[in-house]
């Protein structure tokens, strides 16, 4: 696939490669994740990420944006989001006061004219100055095509918007083009690398899907989860570290509301850290365990088993057990 | 290794995964990107290109490791194929040494590769029921030259010799193999092209059978049938909560629109009905004949909260109790037996179930309630409380029954339905899962 000498994918020359930018910027990725950028960038086709709250959906496009070194445009969906607010407007403000100041220009212009007809046909040869590019304010996806070197699009919660939003979306992520009317069609010079995501409000219509490559990022595993929280707290020892991962695996395999996420864990270290805590214990967890979790019933649940789940992260065969998928026996 | 590709593509298609031509063309670019050295990686990319939910991708990754774990064959095919091919003057002597050759210990290869040209010649891929399995394997032990083992074999046989009892032994043992070998290939095929196949007609059955003569063993099949009619559902009433009114101005929205603009209304925008949230009430007759219809009936509700937010459920036999709690709280199966154990005994009384609906939950009752009630009509000669089921009616959108009896028992012996049907929206015979899923359909298309 020949690129143009100017794009900013340049550095996206191998799927190992991905991995190991976006590690430069501190962002733990595995090998799905890679594949499906190098593949975004390979088919020119959006990526459509699932999964649940916080574990690094949004975080993908921020990272990516940073490691290639390209703009990062961010369109955050919402219920009634329309063409106004994710294409383009046009600055009426501004042709207004232009309207005035270049008044007496015009008075000028068209002191000449001796009928109304006359006026009228001189009129029109201007009225394109007030509907060109000049006077259209770019939204986020407009914008994202303008860009020279390439953009990172982030559609932030798909989910979110309204269904007559979503088809209006085929063009853009198809295509890469969208048509002003006075104006006309605008391609994109670069093709954005466009990141949307969504956390399952609703289903998403079958059209939007078949356009875009499905990634689906879950909870990480505790080696990932280990090295990103290392990668996104400073100086956490490591004894810390891994039993305060290994108690946050532990927290997610019990039957709660809302499983904590990496944003939570990264939350908790950076609490544990300020606390100056050096190991996991008891009297600690229970009191930052509002950290964690989120809902007072899932603090309930969780509670009366916490100081064998403590024990459990703390203790020196955890580890080996809980990798190897055996069934607590208490 | 197009073919490859488009055959696993057929067999994700039978399989239930919606893969249009664009993505197959996707999956084509795909592999041509990456290569198909690495097979993980091949695995991770076909499944971002070609399933879009978790459950397609569990199914393509189920289907990948049956499908590529005879990968190698694919160009292993073209190299060492050309000896293995059974040639029709062939003559016995030869194909029987070949095939015996290829049953050696050390010539897996070959062997794997002549039973995949086999399958190729006997039509593999077309396999859809476990009864074929036996079929295909015959088919393909015969492209492989089969039948002049078979003829040398009983040569063998009539010699009568200790040397030609040792050769049949020897060409009884190969032929074991090789239909072994064919047998094993024709299972893993029926599982990648046909199991979807066979699972959607036993679906297609389960859905159409009286929901009372479903048995035990049929439970699970019934229950992810019911969540799929569900989400079927829910996928189809959560969508498109307004309307826009044509023609009917939404003056304060469009001032407010285009305030911007010196309140010139640029930006028209347009009064928009909305629809309401589907509220129903289930009242459920759970005694004898009735309460395994009321399992369904539940079973589908329930997994449809998505859909409806506002559902509550009643249950009676002679008193009427709320089952929301139960229901809520407990694993569905436990729950459905507890209820059955604690509400399902005692004579059916739909007037005493109707008073005690009156007396405690009555406010449940608006203009936007469609109240379900899941019931034979048949009441023991009591009294039927028409009074208070006019009443009801009334304050409701809608009332629908939902009836396991056929239509021509209604009316008989102590049935009251023909005097409640007056006031129902719709009464309807429901006996299969179908029935149900067309009930509900109706219900909830009355509020889009």
């Amino acid at each position: 696939m020949a690129k143009d000498k100017q794009t900013g994918y340049e550095p996206m020359t191998s799927i190992e490669a991905i991995t190991a930018g976006l590690d430069t910027v501190g962002y733990i990725s595995v090998s799905q994740i890679s594949t499906a950028v190098f593949l975004a960038h390979g088919l020119r086709k959006p990526i459509l990420i699932e999964g649940p709250a916080g574990v690094g959906k949004t975080d993908l496009a921020a990272s990516l944006s940073k490691w290639l070194n390209l703009p990062l445009i961010r369109l955050q969906c919402y219920e009634g989001l329309d063409e106004g607010k994710a294409l383009y407007e046009w600055k009426y403000g501004k042709q207004l006061l232009y309207t005035q100041i270049l008044k007496e220009k015009l008075n000028e212009l068209l002191g000449g004219a001796e009928t109304l007809k006359d006026s009228l046909s001189k009129l029109s040869g201007f009225e394109d100055l007030f509907f060109s590019p000049q006077f259209l304010e770019a939204r986020p996806l407009l914008h994202a095509m303008q860009q020279d070197r390439g953009s990172v699009l982030l559609i932030d919660e798909i989910d979110k918007s309204d269904e007559a939003f979503e088809a209006f979306l085929l063009e853009v992520l198809s295509d890469y083009q969208v048509t002003v009317p006075e104006i006309g069609t605008i391609r994109a010079k670069v093709p954005p690398l466009v990141i949307l995501t969504s956390n399952n409000v609703r289903e998403l219509g079958d059209a939007l899907k078949r356009r875009c490559l499905h990634l689906h990022i879950g909870f990480p595993d505790h080696e990932r989860e280990q090295r990103i929280v290392r990668a996104r707290v400073d100086g956490i020892s490591d004894t810390l570290l891994n039993q305060l991962v290994r108690f946050v695996q532990s927290v997610r395999e019990t039957d709660i509301k809302k499983r904590p996420s990496i944003a939570e864990t990264v939350d908790w270290a950076r609490t544990l850290l300020l606390l100056h805590a050096s190991t996991l214990d008891e009297a600690f967890v229970r009191d930052t365990l509002n950290v964690l979790l989120k809902h007072e019933s899932d603090i309930a649940a969780v509670s009366p088993a916490l100081g064998k789940m403590v024990r459990e992260a703390t203790g020196p065969d955890g580890r080996g057990r809980l990798a190897s998928g055996y069934p607590d026996m208490g | 290794m197009e073919k490859q590709i488009s055959n696993f593509i057929r067999a994700l298609r039978s399989a239930d995964v919606q893969v249009s031509t664009g993505e197959a063309l996707d999956a084509a670019r795909t592999v041509a990107m990456i290569g198909y050295d690495d097979r993980g990686l091949m695995k991770d990319s076909l499944a971002c290109v070609l399933a879009k939910s978790e459950s397609e991708k569990q199914i393509h990754d189920r289907l990948f490791e049956l499908y590529f774990s005879s990968a190698p064959a694919g160009s292993a095919a073209q190299s060492a194929g050309a000896g293995s091919e059974s040639e029709p003057g062939e003559d016995p002597e030869d194909a029987a040494e070949r095939l015996s050759q290829l049953t050696q210990q050390g010539n897996e290869q070959a062997l794997a590769t002549a039973i995949e040209r086999a399958a190729e010649q006997a039509g593999l891929n077309d396999i859809r029921f476990s009864t074929q399995v036996a079929y295909f394997a015959q088919s393909m032990v015969r492209a492989m030259g089969g039948e002049q083992l078979q003829a040398r074999l009983l040569e063998a046989l009539q010699g009568r010799t200790p040397d030609a009892d040792a050769e049949a032994q020897r060409l009884i043992d190969v032929r074991r193999t090789l239909t072994m070998t064919a047998r094993e290939r024709a299972e893993r095929a029926f599982q990648i092209f046909g199991a979807a196949e066979t699972e959607k007609f036993r679906d297609d059955v389960a859905a159409t059978k009286r929901l009372s003569a479903i048995e035990a063993s049929d439970m699970a099949r019934m229950k992810q049938l019911v969540a799929k009619v569900a989400k079927r559902l829910a996928v189809k009433h959560s969508r498109r909560r307004k309307r826009t009114q044509r023609g009917l101005l939404d003056v304060r929205r469009t001032m407010r629109a285009n305030a911007g603009v010196d309140g010139i209304p640029f930006n028209v925008i347009w009064r928009q009905k909305k629809k309401d949230r589907p509220k129903i009430i289930v009242i459920c007759d759970v005694s004898g004949s009735v309460a395994l219809y009321v399992r369904f009936l539940l079973l589908l509700l329930f997994s449809m909260k998505e859909a409806i937010p506002d559902l509550h459920a009643f249950a009676f036999s002679y008193r009427l109790k709320s089952v929301d709690d139960i229901l809520e709280t407990m694993e569905f199966d436990a729950a459905i037996k507890k209820i059955l154990r604690e509400i399902g005994l005692g004579s059916t009384s739909y007037g005493q179930a109707f008073s005690d609906f009156k007396m405690d939950h009555e406010n449940k009752i608006d203009r936007r309630t469609t109240i379900i009630i899941l019931g034979d009509g048949r009441s023991n000669y009591g009294d039927p409380r028409l009074d208070l089921f006019r009443d009801f009616a009334g304050r409701a959108k809608r009332v629908i029954w939902l009836n396991p009896e056929g239509r021509a028992l209604w009316g008989t012996g102590d049935s009251v339905i023909p005097r409640y049907e007056p006031f129902c929206a719709q009464m309807s015979h429901v006996a299969t899962l179908k029935d149900l899923e067309k009930a509900i359909d109706e219900v909830l298309t009355a509020y889009s």
